[in-house]
């Protein structure tokens, strides 16, 4: 991951008026008051230049993919694969059979997981997670594990929810065949050592998983450069639809493995006994893909280069800054995660005093601010924290200080109804 | 949801059961144990009844949840507290049409203080949280008569 290049926290490079034109559903108005939007750790907005893809596609191009010889099919399948180029060109994968398109970050994690683990875990192998993990990175391995014999062990944290690296030379052995951990942890915003991570685990011989659900959509991430061996990411996350996303992983790796499903468009040729399967990426694409949603993830992927994903960066470090120092205006409101904030993405998980964050969440919806609460998707992690639930806000690039203040506001206004 | 919605839901008498929940706390020996979950936010709920001849004789809660669901359980130990399956059963069936929306419901004096969690109505994402505790008692019934069925050998 390149950082170089991150402007000052006091700056902000990026228009956000401008930006916030891309996006029609952010002009309305929710129980009265304008939207503010901070639950972008969930799912992102969708600019008009996503949506206009997608609309002149189902408009003018659609049909199936690869096996037509007529226009609207070559049109189609042209559209696919620019798809897949477009967002090549944002990761900076140079290989697009590199680059398998899937449903999202969950199905390429569950891609490695069975297509990888059950033909190379055995038993006593060991898969390396972290307490951090979203569910998506806990459960396919916990199956995987079920019906390999494989044993799961896991990267601890310390209090401020970073993991703890000096147990890595202990953790990592020559049992050790899988490294798998969130690039960002979605709960606490944590950014972790990707690279350093890596060059240990591949030291042992162990590959690298890494979910990047968090990270694609404001990190700017060089994928291959990164240094694992495999990288899983949504594109809802970062302005395209929901059910499309992708796996990049290492072509020498994707080849030895097996297909995950079966089906059409990932054979060669196919007799009643056995098949011989397509070249990659379709290899992992079995059946009609999602041609609309590639088409909106290509321009989703357009649009962020153009802004410039450093842009973006400083943007959110901003708003997160300023969040941050706001937010400790606040009586008896804590902040989980870690307190550099260089250490950290745009997500700023907290609880207040004795509210429930549901109840703070649905005090903030009469405010219009939409913000997530709850345990994340990451139950193991809250139980290791000893919280039981946070309010979460989280932030992208149409986000303003403004709403910064919108946020703050509304806390103020739970307190009051709380009676304090 | 206007901000009227809001301030009914959280107003003094929930969030007075919310601070103060009657019958918190666990029984030294209880006739059924029921833990409940709340998937979507993962609170929980563990309900211990003491019964008689089908009356609640006594009542406690405790677990993890929002101020509907604690406020709510509080209640609803109230409610069940001295009264049979029996009793409860109309007023339970009252106040899950109220939850879901029944105005003529939320309007009903049988409910008494209840009526505080009307609004949750139009809070779609809360309503499991107001029923939780209500389903528990209602789980804790079923479980007795399971028992009771396997005791007489009717299994």
């Amino acid at each position: 991951m390149s950082t170089a290049s991150i402007a000052s926290p006091t700056a902000t490079p990026l228009d956000a008026e401008r930006i916030r034109a891309d996006f029609p559903i952010l002009e309305q108005t929710v129980n009265g008051k304008p939207l503010v939007y901070l639950d972008n750790a969930a799912s992102t907005q969708k600019p008009r230049q996503v949506l206009d893809a997608m609309d002149v596609y189902y408009r003018r191009d659609n049909a199936n993919v690869h096996r037509g010889v007529h226009e609207l099919s070559n049109r189609a399948t042209e559209a696919y694969l620019a798809g897949r180029e477009a967002t090549c060109r944002l990761f900076g994968i140079e290989d697009s059979g590199e680059l398998i398109l899937t449903r999202g970050t969950t199905e390429g994690i569950n891609l490695v997981a069975y297509a990888w683990g059950l033909e190379n875990l055995r038993p006593g192998d060991e898969v390396l997670l972290s307490v951090l993990e979203h569910h998506s990175n806990l459960v396919p391995w916990q199956i995987i594990a079920q019906r390999t014999g494989a044993k799961l062990r896991f990267l601890d944290i310390d209090e401020q929810g970073r993991l703890e690296l000096s147990a890595l030379d202990t953790l990592l052995t020559e049992r050790t065949k899988m490294v798998s951990l969130a690039h960002v942890s979605n709960a606490l915003g944590t950014v972790n050592p990707i690279t350093r991570i890596a060059e240990a685990a591949h030291a042992v011989g162990a590959l690298v998983l890494v979910d990047g659900a968090q990270s694609a959509p404001h990190l700017p991430v060089d994928v291959p450069g990164l240094g694992a061996d495999f990288y899983a990411f949504s594109g809802h996350k970062m302005c395209a639809p929901t059910g499309i996303g992708g796996l990049w992983g290492r072509r020498d790796l994707l080849e030895a493995m097996p297909p995950f499903h079966g089906g059409g468009d990932m054979i060669e040729w196919v007799d009643l006994e056995r098949s011989t399967y397509a070249m990659l990426p379709h290899k992992f694409e079995a059946g009609t893909p999602n041609v609309a949603g590639a088409v909106g993830l290509g321009a989703a992927a357009e649009y962020l280069r153009g802004i410039g994903r450093d842009a973006i960066l400083a943007h959110e470090r901003h708003l997160l800054a300023y969040c941050i120092e706001r937010l400790g205006e606040i009586p008896d409101l804590d902040i989980l995660g870690p307190r550099d904030l260089e250490e950290r993405s745009g997500v700023v998980s907290f609880t207040l005093a004795d509210i429930h964050p549901h109840d703070l969440a649905t005090i903030l919806d009469g405010e219009g601010v939409a913000i997530r609460a709850g345990h994340h998707c990451t139950q193991p992690l809250m139980k290791r924290l000893g919280v039981g639930a946070t309010a979460r806000a989280s932030f992208y690039l149409y986000n303003t200080v403004d709403e910064v203040d919108k946020l703050v506001d509304a806390l103020h206004r739970a307190r009051t109804l709380f009676g304090y | 949801m206007e901000r009227s919605a809001l301030d009914s839901v959280y107003q003094e008498l929930i969030l007075r059961h919310y601070r103060n929940p009657k019958h918190r706390g666990e029984l030294e020996q209880p006739d059924v144990v029921i833990p409940m979950r709340n998937p979507v936010c993962g609170d929980d709920i563990l309900l211990q009844l003491q019964v008689r001849d089908g009356r609640i004789e006594d009542i406690r809660f405790s677990g993890h949840g929002c101020a509907i669901s604690q406020a709510a359980a509080s209640m609803m130990s109230e409610k069940a507290l001295g009264r049979t399956f029996e009793e409860v059963h109309p007023l339970a069936a009252r106040f899950r049409e109220m939850i879901h929306g029944d105005e003529a419901a939320a309007r009903d004096r049988a409910l008494g203080d209840l009526r505080a969690l009307a609004g949750v109505a139009r809070l779609p994402r809360r309503v499991k949280c107001a029923m939780l505790a209500w389903d528990a008692l209602d789980e804790a019934e079923k479980k007795l008569e399971r028992n009771h069925a396997e005791e007489n050998g009717e299994v």
